[in-house]
């Protein structure tokens, strides 16, 4: 049999059309569901900015996740990769910082990503590459993401980075227990899902000396994050927007 | 069908060289940028789209003004657009092509690109740009091939291609509309949380790519002496008239809300466009180089003595393709990161390698659009 040009295009083309669509039906219907189980955890953590002593020149917590996580300390400030970092008041809550008592508003705040209940991150995402789980932890997967950084436009917080290079030459000390990424990928906080799975708090609670981080289980009445929240008052960044975020400042 | 652009005099394979040269070009750098990664451009943390997703927008833009022609042509029934229509619509393929390639150039990885078909994600309006941009491509292609096959066989068109015709209408509608969502819907950027931006972006299409359609009739009228006639052009230039009196009505409606309503970040996102924000000249001299060449354009376009004179018709021209790339091609996505949500300013600056990949991408554009209007022009020609 004899197959023109023409015959051999039209073919290809209806075959592929063929499989995605097949694909698509298939992976709608099987769509999992994100809604949270009643007796799952909702992770949360309570930053007390009075106790933070960044201003003294402690950085615990940062180091902790950096070793934990092998985050690379990239030269350029424009292409850094941050999981956890401080940023002044006035950027964090910059209509809140006007007559409020100069020892909170001098203070820098440590910012994370916040495990939004409802993430914009999540949702805009093209592959699925980037999840949210039932305990609130929103996931990266770095061998799925195709970098096109739809959730960095997505995020209000900034908490997402991108590798603009190889990070592995910009990693101090290798961690041998947790992935290095690859260049062309998002990354982020992941709230320590691996330390989770193993019975441990998050890297950067533990690596805190002045027990300044509150992690726990928004969804057990008795946690200690539950009783901070009760009896302190406490801010989320731009609550506004709907995205119900799982990190809260102490006054 | 191919062999007709295959011959061609000395000056055709001039442009054909220059344009293999700046493919070439682009594509060198394209594979340094493969290999070092995306640090190589002026992109950062901050802006995390530049450039690449300003044309890729931008392009979009063009590929739906196809509906400028097809509307008239086919619904309408309007006969000066009779050697106009397909040139319209081999303007949307090309230009859907370059749509595609600089979504490839953006990507981080782009070797797992087929990720977006291996695990369709329908909540991701990303996921429905790729679906009406790749429908709309095979569209078009379909209208195109058919009807230049059929006119090179003496024939008319097929009448099963009607319908294909009529659905490529609201498609066009649709694919720059989902472009606009892409951006209308992210709370954490004022300046494209708007309602506004599908329709702004629709009216500024339907302005640039019309303009652009004069161009390219011109340049065929001097290189070939394929003339679709003086009446085509000129309900051309009432299309851009319309279409670029609407888009500036909406860019000064958006101003209006943003600065007037007084909410900071809105307020500081349009400062960043137009004027200074914390000293910092951001796009400011983009966004007024473009509201000035908007102004000029539309002084011709209203006043029947300077339209009517063909030169600063022509002039109008390129003014309103200028003054609209670097809007929606370049401010409004860069502008979209200014400041960051947490106040933040971090300048962006396209790198050399940038615009070298974008020319690369422009010129396989051009060469695309080159070969098939040769095409046309040598069937349409021979059929007389």
């Amino acid at each position: 049999m004899k197959l023109t040009r023409k015959q051999f295009l039209l073919t290809a083309a209806a075959t592929l059309a063929g499989v995605t669509g097949t694909k698509l039906v298939t992976s709608v219907q099987a769509a999992p569901d994100v809604s949270a189980k009643p007796d799952s955890p909702r992770w949360a953590m309570a930053i007390d900015f009075q106790k933070c002593r960044w201003d003294e020149g402690c950085n615990q917590c940062v180091h902790a996740c950096k070793q934990a996580h092998n985050i690379p300390d990239v030269p350029e400030k424009a292409h850094e990769v941050k999981w956890i970092w401080k940023q002044p008041y006035q950027d964090v809550f910059p209509q809140q910082s006007q007559w409020v008592d100069p020892a909170l508003t001098s203070h820098p705040l440590m910012l994370l990503c916040n495990h939004c209940s409802n993430p914009p991150c999540t949702k805009v995402c093209p592959t699925g590459a980037t999840w949210k789980r039932a305990d609130g932890i929103v996931m990266m997967d770095w061998h799925r993401c195709i970098g096109c950084r739809y959730c960095m436009a997505a995020c209000p917080y900034d908490s997402r980075s991108f590798d603009f290079a190889d990070p592995r030459p910009d990693i101090a000390n290798i961690n041998p227990e947790f992935p290095t990424r690859t260049k062309g990928v998002v990354e982020k906080c992941n709230f320590c899902e691996e330390r989770l799975a193993r019975g441990l708090c998050p890297a950067c609670v533990e690596g805190c000396r002045e027990h300044a981080m509150i992690f726990g289980d928004l969804n057990d009445p008795a946690s200690e994050i539950r009783s901070a929240l009760h009896t302190r008052y406490a801010m989320q960044r731009s609550p506004e927007l709907g995205t119900g975020p799982s990190v809260f400042y102490l006054l | 069908m191919i062999e007709k652009a295959l011959t061609g005099n000395k000056q055709y394979w001039l442009w054909i060289s220059l344009l293999l040269a700046f493919i070439g070009t682009g594509a060198a750098m394209y594979l340094r940028q493969l290999i070092d990664g995306l640090g190589v451009t002026g992109m950062s943390r901050e802006v995390s789209w530049g450039l690449y997703i300003g044309q890729f927008t931008f392009f979009v833009g063009v590929a739906a003004s196809a509906v400028m022609v097809v509307i008239p042509y086919y619904l309408h029934d309007t006969k000066q657009f009779a050697k106009v229509a397909l040139l319209g619509e081999l303007l949307a393929v090309a230009s859907i092509a370059m749509c595609m390639l600089f979504i490839m150039v953006d990507l981080g990885q782009p070797q797992r690109v087929l990720n977006v078909l291996l695990y369709p994600a329908p909540h991701s309006v990303m996921f429905w740009d790729m679906v009406s941009l790749s429908g709309y491509l095979l569209l078009n292609a379909i209208v195109a091939y058919n009807t230049l096959s059929a006119e090179q066989r003496g024939l008319p068109a097929p009448h099963w291609l009607k319908p294909v015709i009529y659905l490529s209408i609201p498609w066009a509608v649709s694919i720059h509309t989902v472009t606009a969502f892409l951006y209308s819907g992210l709370a954490a950027r004022p300046l494209w949380l708007s309602a506004v931006m599908a329709p702004r972006f629709l009216a500024s299409a339907f302005a640039a790519g019309p303009a652009l359609l004069i161009l390219l009739i011109v340049v065929l009228q001097k290189t070939t002496g394929y003339d679709p006639g003086e009446a085509a052009v000129s309900k051309l230039a009432t299309i851009v008239t319309y279409a670029a009196s609407i888009s500036t009505f909406l860019v000064l409606v958006e101003i209006f809300t943003g600065v007037y309503s007084g909410l900071p970040h809105d307020r500081e996102t349009l400062a960043y466009q137009y004027s200074t924000l914390h000293g910092l000249w951001g796009m400011t001299a983009w966004m007024w180089i473009s509201s000035l060449l908007m102004i000029g354009a539309l002084t011709v376009f209203y006043v029947p003595r300077l339209r009517k004179c063909r030169v600063a018709l022509l002039a109008a021209c390129v003014a309103v393709f200028a003054s609209l790339w670097m809007e929606k091609g370049l401010a409004l996505i860069v502008g979209g990161f200014e400041p960051s949500p947490m106040g933040t300013l971090t300048a962006y600056r396209p790198t050399c390698t940038e615009w070298a990949i974008a020319a690369g991408i422009w010129a396989i554009g051009a060469l695309m659009l080159t070969v098939f209007y040769k095409i046309t022009v040598g069937i349409r020609s021979a059929a007389q």
